[in-house]
């Protein structure tokens, strides 16, 4: 009987909090953008939520170019068939590595920032401050936080699979000897334009969208104080992470199994 | 033509009752805010006092009653009207709430920079204005990081009269303020209700200085309203439970014990078991 | 949510999108077709082959192991059908004499395939290779399964 009651109260709980989760995100991306006033918004946040993952993601993508790159030429060796280690670290990159690697450093990187922020925010009396000058929190620092993590995820995981590709390439061609020709050129044939890239790109919007919806969400729902700022900071990168792993085994499954 | 009461009150509750989860905060009860006066609403911690305020904001919604800011009934307002109205009123936040990625000079600019489309040099004149008024001028350059508490105050209080509200609301302005900090603050809510003709009201359960100030005391506790009068009237109430709050006595009309069985039954309970 | 964006930000931000781009064109251009990355002048040769075996597009083209160009095209001639590569050679080997051979070699076993040219001699009567012109003695690549099958043949008729 306990457990029945605790789990009737859990259900209630999670899908109250789903329902203000989709009303947080509804009234977050359906306002109009005013161009005026939302454009330098818009700036300020691409800057901390791209600009400020660059770092992490360039280093990132460059070193696991490099491992892949190290890795797969150990493997490929064995069968003689090294000129295929353009397309295997391509493919790898750009099919799952590249949206997956990315959207998690993403989450650790920019979406707890954000969910600290707001939910600090929300601590110090900030968000009920705007409300009270009636101005709208959601749209004044919801919006513009939202779409920017929108414009920079997919951004960033182009960014992350080139990086990762050249990374490769200095390791497998300038190190290892194998044909940089061979290299691209096997790359080329084998890396399809729509399959491949436009996938990845997909992958990483989807990618996006679940990382700042839950940052978002996260932020705004926190209880104002300290624990509950950090217990949000917290789910939010597990949950989103876990979130990206799970999404990228669907996608994956539509996109590459016919 | 507006109606005389509405004259006389900007604020006017009517029997408001309202609950968090099944906790009754307030029950039924009804008070004014005269127009151009401060008005302070005092009473322990705990019994809802910022909540009130946050009704008359429109943040909360009561279960049941008016609050009528101006004439208009701010439970019904639809958002857009709601935020209309808002733009006649500021509340003090107890903390200040300066956003803390801004100057001070932007933070007092930024209600006016969203609010209006004055130009730079003249929104540049209404805050400097606005910092003399509260005595930091010098101060525009600092980052809120750099303020003393006392100082983010008057920051935020200069923010709060960047529009020229007609109503201003302040939670608690003397929690935690040192003596010198806590008199600047008195002396600027005097003047600038005396100055601007502001209506103020004022949340606060220190004693000595809503006293000093207010025109009008509420003394809210247990969900009603136990007293109400100038501060003259309030210091003569006949009432135990008003003369426990101001007076500051342990135990009283408030019992020191909060609600519980006999401490003696409890202990025999304990021990029989 | 500063009002004023710094113009330090706006570049930034600036740079960040336009390296963001530049990575999804390179990506959609580099990674998925050719296009840009050979560099450098050249000039163009054709040879014709029997088969091409696992010849690509941008496979390397070397004399004596040095790479000195690249294949840009492979197709089949309109009237016989055979296959035609063309050659992109750098331009400062434009000496290659007439007689020089073309054959589609692999490295190792089982490894990519390149083009191998073996220059021929140069002297007064014959002439340097022009731009456009066939190299005329081509050899085609092995094919594993034919050398299998020759091999099995020979020693079968050897054995009557």
């Amino acid at each position: 009987m306990q457990q029945l009651h605790y789990l009737g109260k859990q259900t209630l709980s999670m899908i109250s909090g789903l329902g203000r989760a989709v009303i947080l995100l509804v009234s977050a991306i359906v306002h109009v953008p005013n161009v005026r006033k939302g454009t330098p918004l818009l700036i300020q946040q691409l800057y901390s939520v791209g600009v400020l993952s660059l770092l992490i993601i360039i280093v990132s993508g460059t070193f696991i170019g490099m491992v892949l790159a190290l890795q797969g030429y150990t493997i490929l060796v064995g069968y003689g068939a090294e000129a295929s280690l353009g397309p295997m670290v391509a493919l790898s990159l750009l099919r799952e590595l590249g949206p997956v690697v990315a959207g998690l450093l993403f989450a650790g990187r920019a979406g707890s920032a954000l969910t600290a922020e707001i939910g600090l925010m929300k601590a110090t009396e900030q968000l009920s401050s705007l409300e009270m000058m009636a101005i709208d929190p959601l749209r004044r620092i919801i919006a513009p936080r939202f779409w920017a993590g929108f414009i920079s995820l997919p951004l960033l995981t182009a960014i992350f699979s080139m990086v990762g590709i050249l990374g490769a390439h200095v390791v497998g061609v300038n190190w290892l000897g194998v044909d940089s020709g061979t290299f691209w050129s096997v790359m080329q044939e084998q890396v399809d334009f729509e399959k491949d890239i436009l996938n990845s790109v997909i992958k990483s919007i989807v990618f996006a969208f679940v990382v700042m919806w839950i940052a978002v969400y996260k932020g705004y729902d926190c209880e104002p104080t300290s624990e509950g700022i950090s217990r949000a900071t917290t789910s939010t990168v597990v949950q989103s992470s876990l979130l990206i792993l799970c999404l990228d085994f669907i996608l994956t499954a539509l996109m590459f199994v016919k | 033509m507006i109606n005389s009461a509405f004259e006389a009150n900007l604020v006017e509750i009517e029997n408001l009752t309202f609950k968090r989860g099944e906790r009754v905060i307030f029950d039924n009860i009804s008070l004014s805010i005269p127009k151009g006066k401060v008005t302070a609403i005092m009473g322990p911690s705990g019994i809802g006092k910022t909540t009130l305020l946050r009704l008359i904001g429109g943040q909360l919604k009561p279960e049941s009653g008016n609050i009528l800011f101006a004439g208009k009934n701010i439970p019904l307002l639809s958002r857009a009207d709601l935020y209309e109205v808002r733009k006649q009123m500021s509340m003090l936040f107890q903390s200040g709430a300066l956003f803390t990625d801004m100057s001070v000079f932007d933070n007092i600019a930024f209600p006016i920079r969203e609010h209006t489309k004055l130009s730079e040099n003249i929104i540049e004149k209404i805050v400097l204005m606005k910092l003399e008024a509260v005595g930091l001028r010098g101060a525009r350059h600092l980052q809120p990081s750099e303020l003393s508490g006392g100082m983010a105050r008057r920051v935020a209080l200069a923010r709060a009269i960047a529009l020229d509200p007609e109503l201003i609301l302040y939670d608690e302005p003397f929690a935690g303020q040192d003596p010198i900090s806590m008199g600047v603050i008195v002396r600027l809510i005097r003047s600038l209700s005396d100055a601007l003709g502001l209506t103020s009201v004022v949340v606060s359960h220190d004693v000595p200085e809503v006293m000093s100030i207010a025109d009008y005391i509420y003394i809210v506790a247990e969900k009603k309203v136990i007293g109400h009068g100038t501060p003259e009237q309030i210091r003569q109430d006949s009432s135990p439970l008003v003369q426990q709050f101001i007076q500051g006595d342990a135990d009283g009309a408030v019992p020191f014990h909060y609600e519980a069985p006999a401490y003696r039954d409890e202990l025999i309970r304990r021990v029989s078991k | 949510m500063k009002d004023m964006v710094s113009k330090k930000v706006e570049l930034l931000v600036g740079l960040f999108v336009a390296l963001g781009l530049a990575a999804l064109l390179m990506l959609s251009v580099k990674v998925a077709n050719s296009g840009f990355g050979a560099g450098g002048e050249s000039y163009q040769l054709f040879a014709k082959f029997d088969n091409i075996g696992g010849l690509k597009v941008r496979s390397p083209i070397k004399i004596g192991g040095v790479v000195i160009g690249r294949v840009s095209n492979i197709s089949l001639d309109d009237e016989d059908y055979t296959p035609v590569v063309t050659l992109d050679i750098k331009i400062q080997y434009n000496q290659l004499s007439e007689a020089t051979s073309v054959a589609i070699l692999t490295a190792g076993l089982l490894g990519e395939q390149y083009l191998g040219l073996q220059p021929g001699f140069v002297d007064d009567s014959v002439d340097t290779l022009q731009p456009g012109d066939y190299i005329e003695d081509t050899r085609p690549a092995l094919v594993l399964e034919e050398l299998i099958g020759q091999f099995l043949f020979s020693q079968g008729s050897g054995e009557e």
